[in-house]
C-alpha cells in the first residue's frame, strides 16, 4: 500500500460504500410481505439480497485490510462509526413493519431508482482508476446492479407517467429525496485526498453525470443534504433505530458462532 | 487415478443446493485446484454476491473432497477474481438445467433477451419477473405452451 494517508482515505471509501448498501438492504427487507404485489415482493427481496451481499463483499476487503471481523463490522459499530449517507437510513414511511406500517412506495421507487443511479456513477469511476482490489469488487456488483438499475427505472417512469394522484406522491417523493442526494455523492472530510489520490472522481463531477443522465426536469433541483452528513458520521435517529434492530440478535449472544 | 483427477471426480459430485441436477464444475464455479503432496486448495468464484447457498455449496466440497483419504489438507477459498460469468456454463450443464425445466442462459443483458421454453422450445415467451426465487433466476412464461418458467439470468461483463 503506497502510505498510510493512502490507506486511512481508500477505507474511508469503502466504508462508505460498504455502510450505503448495507443500510438500503436493511430498509428493502422491511418491505418483505408488504410491497404491492407479488412479483414486486420477489423482486425487491431478491434486490435486497444482493445489496446484502454487495456489502458484505465491501466488509469483506475491509477485514483484509485489518478493520476487524465482518460480523463486528456490521453489528458491534455505534452509529457515529457508520459512513452511509442519510438518505439510505431514513424510514420507509411511519409506524414498522410489525406495526402499523404505512410506508411509502413513491419514495421507495425514487429513493432506489435515484441511489441506484448514484451507486452506478460512483462504481463506474472507480472502475475506471482506484484501488485494484476495490476494482475487481466493483466489477462484480456492477454486473448485478444492471438488473437493479432496469427494475427501478421501469418502476418510476410507469410511476411518474401515470394517474395525477401518481404524479404528485412521484414529485413529492422526488423533492424529498433530492433533498439528501447531495449526501450519497458526499465523501465527508476525506474528499478532497480520495481525489487527489485517484481513489475516484471528484464529487462535482459524479453529481453532474446523474443530472445529465437523468436530463429531466426533476433533476434542476439542486442536490443537497438537509439533515447532517452521514460521511462525517453525523446521523438522524433513525440510524441508531434501524442499527438497535439490526444487531439485536447479535448483540444478545455477542459470542456466538454464526 | 492420479488425486488431481480424484479431487475433479467428487467436485462433480457437489451440486448446486438449488438446482440439484448441475454440479459446480459444470456451473464453471471451480476456477483452479491446487496440491502439494496431499494438500488441496481450491479456489471457487461466487456465482451470485447475495446468494445464500453458497456456504452450503462450501461445507459440501469441503466434505466431498476431505472423503478421499490421500487428502492431507483442505482449503477452499471463494476468489474476488477472476468474475464468474453464465458464459462458463458447460454445455452439458446447460442440458441438464433444461431437462430441469430452467431455460439455460443465453443472450445479453443490453441487447433483446430471447429465451427459448425449456419445455416446447418456443420462443414466443416474456419475461414476467428479472428476479426469481433465487438470484441467480428470472421468471418467464410461454406464450406457446402457456407455461411459466424459470430462466438462468445472463450475467455477462
Ligand atoms: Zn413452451
Amino acid at each position: 500500500m503506497e502510505s498510510l494517508e493512502y490507506r486511512e482515505c481508500l477505507i474511508e471509501l469503502i466504508y462508505q460504500l460498504a455502510d450505503d448498501d448495507f443500510l438500503l438492504a436493511y430498509r428493502g427487507s422491511e418491505w418483505l410481505g408488504l410491497a404491492p404485489h407479488i412479483e414486486e415482493d420477489v423482486a425487491f427481496a431478491s434486490i435486497s439480497q444482493d445489496l446484502m451481499g454487495h456489502a458484505a463483499l465491501y466488509y469483506g476487503l475491509l477485514e483484509d485490510l485489518g478493520e476487524g471481523k465482518v460480523d463486528k463490522l456490521t453489528h458491534d459499530r455505534s452509529p457515529e462509526q457508520f459512513r452511509n449517507a442519510i438518505l439510505v437510513e431514513l424510514p420507509n414511511g411511519t409506524g414498522t413493519y410489525l406495526e402499523d406500517p404505512s410506508y411509502d412506495w413513491a419514495f421507495t421507487v425514487v429513493r432506489n431508482y435515484f441511489y441506484t443511479l448514484s451507486k452506478k456513477i460512483r462504481l463506474d469511476s472507480i472502475k475506471k482508476a482506484s484501488y485494484e482490489p476495490l476494482q475487481q469488487i466493483v466489477q462484480k456488483i456492477s454486473i448485478e446492479m444492471s438488473y437493479h438499475m432496469m427494475h427501478w427505472e421501469v418502476w418510476f417512469n410507469q410511476l411518474i407517467n401515470s394517474t395525477p394522484e401518481a404524479r404528485r406522491r412521484m414529485e413529492e417523493a422526488v423533492k424529498t429525496v433530492i433533498e439528501e442526494l447531495g449526501g450519497v455523492f458526499s465523501y465527508g472530510r476525506f474528499g478532497d485526498r480520495m481525489v487527489r489520490l485517484s481513489l475516484i472522481e471528484s464529487e462535482e463531477v459524479l453529481k453532474q453525470r446523474w443530472i445529465t443522465y437523468l436530463n429531466k426536469e426533476v433533476a434542476k433541483e439542486p442536490l443537497t443534504m438537509k439533515q447532517g452528513n452521514g460521511r462525517n458520521g453525523v446521523h438522524t435517529i433513525h440510524l441508531a433505530n434501524a442499527l438497535d434492530t439490526l444487531s439485536e440478535v447479535y448483540k444478545s449472544v455477542p459470542t456466538a458462532e454464526w | 487415478m492420479v488425486l488431481k483427477e480424484k479431487v475433479i471426480e467428487v467436485l462433480g459430485s457437489v451440486k448446486d443446493p438449488e438446482i440439484p441436477v448441475v454440479s459446480v464444475v459444470d456451473l464453471g464455479m471451480i476456477h483452479k485446484v491446487h496440491l502439494q503432496e496431499g494438500h488441496v486448495s481450491i479456489e471457487v468464484m461466487p456465482t451470485f454476491s447475495g446468494c445464500p447457498a453458497l456456504e452450503i455449496i462450501k461445507r459440501n466440497i469441503e466434505q466431498a473432497v476431505e472423503s478421499i483419504p490421500e487428502v492431507k489438507s483442505l482449503t477452499v477459498t471463494f476468489i474476488r477474481y477472476p468474475i464468474w460469468t453464465t458464459d462458463l456454463v458447460s454445455e452439458r450443464a446447460k442440458q441438464e438445467l433444461k431437462k430441469f425445466g430452467i431455460a439455460p442462459p443465453e443472450g445479453h443483458v443490453d441487447g433483446e433477451w430471447h429465451v427459448p421454453c425449456p419445455y416446447c422450445g418456443s420462443v414466443y415467451t416474456t419475461i414476467d419477473n428479472i428476479f426469481g426465487p433465487a438470484a441467480c433466476r428470472s421468471i418467464l412464461y410461454c406464450k406457446s405452451c402457456k407455461n411459466p418458467f424459470e430462466a438462468m439470468k445472463p450475467v455477462s461483463i
